[in-house]
């Protein structure tokens, strides 16, 4: 994945300008920067949900460039502008949504591995209404790492959790680091400290 | 393929959605069934002509479309569900999904107004001509959920909601309207099938453009 010269503007006010991030597999990197700096409006532009009022995002994935429409199967996101559906249980969002987006081989042994992970297997048929905040962020990690993707990032990955929720992203970044590529969008020094490189945000 | 798929698990997703929480279904039902009663009594003593019943039939429709309707991308935006969504499906898929719902939602509404109307104006309201009402059902039902899909996808990115809807929709949808409802005063006369072609060229036309400008709408508003 490279970004080259990214600059984002809303309404004419500049929120960053010309970050280049340049990463492969196996490589992480730590979004810092204070409150209001830029952060999540970065990871949004490189998870392809906003565009970037100049430079561009290219993704390859196994050497090949990685069409835009097919973008959706190789990343993951954990952010707190992303909710999961109130209506339905935590199994019925996972399977629903892995259906929207057409992955193949998800079946629901893969669905019972990752609410595993996550510690939700037992509460699997309740409500997401019915979920904590942090059972929510939790739910939010099976759902980012469900189709195994190449490009996982996460945005304030622990607000919310639990001691052992904090454990179970620590694996979660591990096991990413091995396979893929992660972005992690932080405050938190110790966060910060996950991964291998470090951009500061707003330090214009 | 997996555009097919993806946009099939969407519609089941809202119907499934639709079914538990009533978000559009309530405000649905309770409307209709008030502005019937409003107009029953306002014209109890009174034999409406077809054209004021064709004209109070399709009002029903219309702004009941538009209290209805007008939830389908607002429902995301509240929930914080549109980026999940922007996520895991293309926004081709999202719009067809969001328009077959629609088109669904609408035409079980002109069914379930066309009862009420048979039932409580029993002698006014009468289709003579049923192949002309069928189809200006069907066509105008799938104007409406064309036209309410995209200005649903448009208001709910605007911060002025609720009096923006009305006001956008009017201009987009006077033309369907007084084409369906000059086609239903056609069905109600009993005229025949020939005489409501030109209507009904209008109808597929107006669908049709709708449509296709919408599709390519579409990405601009909902990517922001
Ligand atoms: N849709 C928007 N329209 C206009 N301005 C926006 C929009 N979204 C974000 N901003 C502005 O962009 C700036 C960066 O916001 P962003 O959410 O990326 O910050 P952040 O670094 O993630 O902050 P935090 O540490 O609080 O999470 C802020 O000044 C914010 O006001
Ligand atoms: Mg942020």
């Amino acid at each position: 994945m490279t970004a080259t010269g990214v600059t984002k503007e809303f309404n004419r006010r500049t929120i960053f300008r010309d970050v280049s991030i340049s990463l492969s597999q196996g490589e992480s990197l730590a979004i810092t920067g204070r409150n209001g700096s830029g952060k999540s409006t970065l990871v949004k532009v490189v998870a392809g949900l906003l565009s970037a009022t100049r430079g561009k995002v290219e993704y390859a994935v196994d050497g090949k460039p990685l069409e835009i429409e097919n973008l959706r199967y190789h990343i993951g996101l954990v952010s707190p502008y992303l909710q999961l559906y109130d209506e339905f249980s935590g199994s019925e969002n996972l399977e629903l949504l892995s259906k929207i987006r057409s992955d193949v081989g998800i079946d629901s042994g893969r669905i019972q591995q990752v609410l595993e992970t996550v510690g939700l297997w037992e509460r699997r048929s309740d409500y997401v209404r019915t979920y904590s905040s942090g059972m929510k962020q939790r739910l939010k990690y099976a759902f980012a790492v469900l189709h195994r993707p190449s490009l996982l990032i996460l945005d304030e990955p622990t607000s919310n959790l639990d001691h052992d929720g904090i454990a179970m992203v620590k694996k979660v970044v591990d096991e990413q680091k091995k396979q893929g590529v992660l972005i992690v969008a932080t405050n938190d020094a110790d966060e910060a400290g996950w991964c291998s490189a470090n951009i500061e945000l707003g330090k214009h | 393929m997996s555009q097919f798929s993806g946009t099939y698990a969407l519609i089941r997703k809202d119907i499934h959605s639709e079914l538990r929480t009533r978000y559009a279904l309530n405000a649905l039902l309770m409307f209709v069934v008030t502005a019937v009663a409003t107009i029953l009594f306002a014209l109890r003593s009174d034999q409406p002509t077809s054209s004021v019943l064709s004209g109070l039939y399709w009002v029903v429709v219309f702004f009941t479309a538009m209290s209805g309707l007008s939830r389908t991308f607002v429902s995301e935006e509240e929930r914080g569900t549109t980026m999940t969504l922007q996520l895991v499906a293309s926004p081709s898929t999202v719009y067809f999904a969001k328009l077959l719902f629609n088109t669904v939602l609408t035409f079980s509404m002109t069914i379930a107004v066309t009862i009420l109307y048979m039932t409580v104006f029993s002698n006014a309201f009468v289709i003579k001509t049923f192949s002309i009402f069928a189809g200006t059902v069907v066509l105008g039902s799938l104007g409406f959920a064309s036209a309410s899909t995209i200005i649903a996808a448009i208001v709910a990115k605007a911060n002025t909601r609720g009096t923006l809807y009305p006001v956008l929709s009017f201009p987009i949808l006077i033309v369907l309207l007084m084409t369906v409802m000059n086609a239903t005063t056609k069905a109600l006369d009993g005229e025949e099938f020939t005489s409501a072609l030109p209507d009904f060229q209008i109808l597929v036309g107006y669908f049709l453009a709708m449509t296709g400008g919408s599709y390519l709408l579409f990405e601009y508003v909902w990517k922001d």
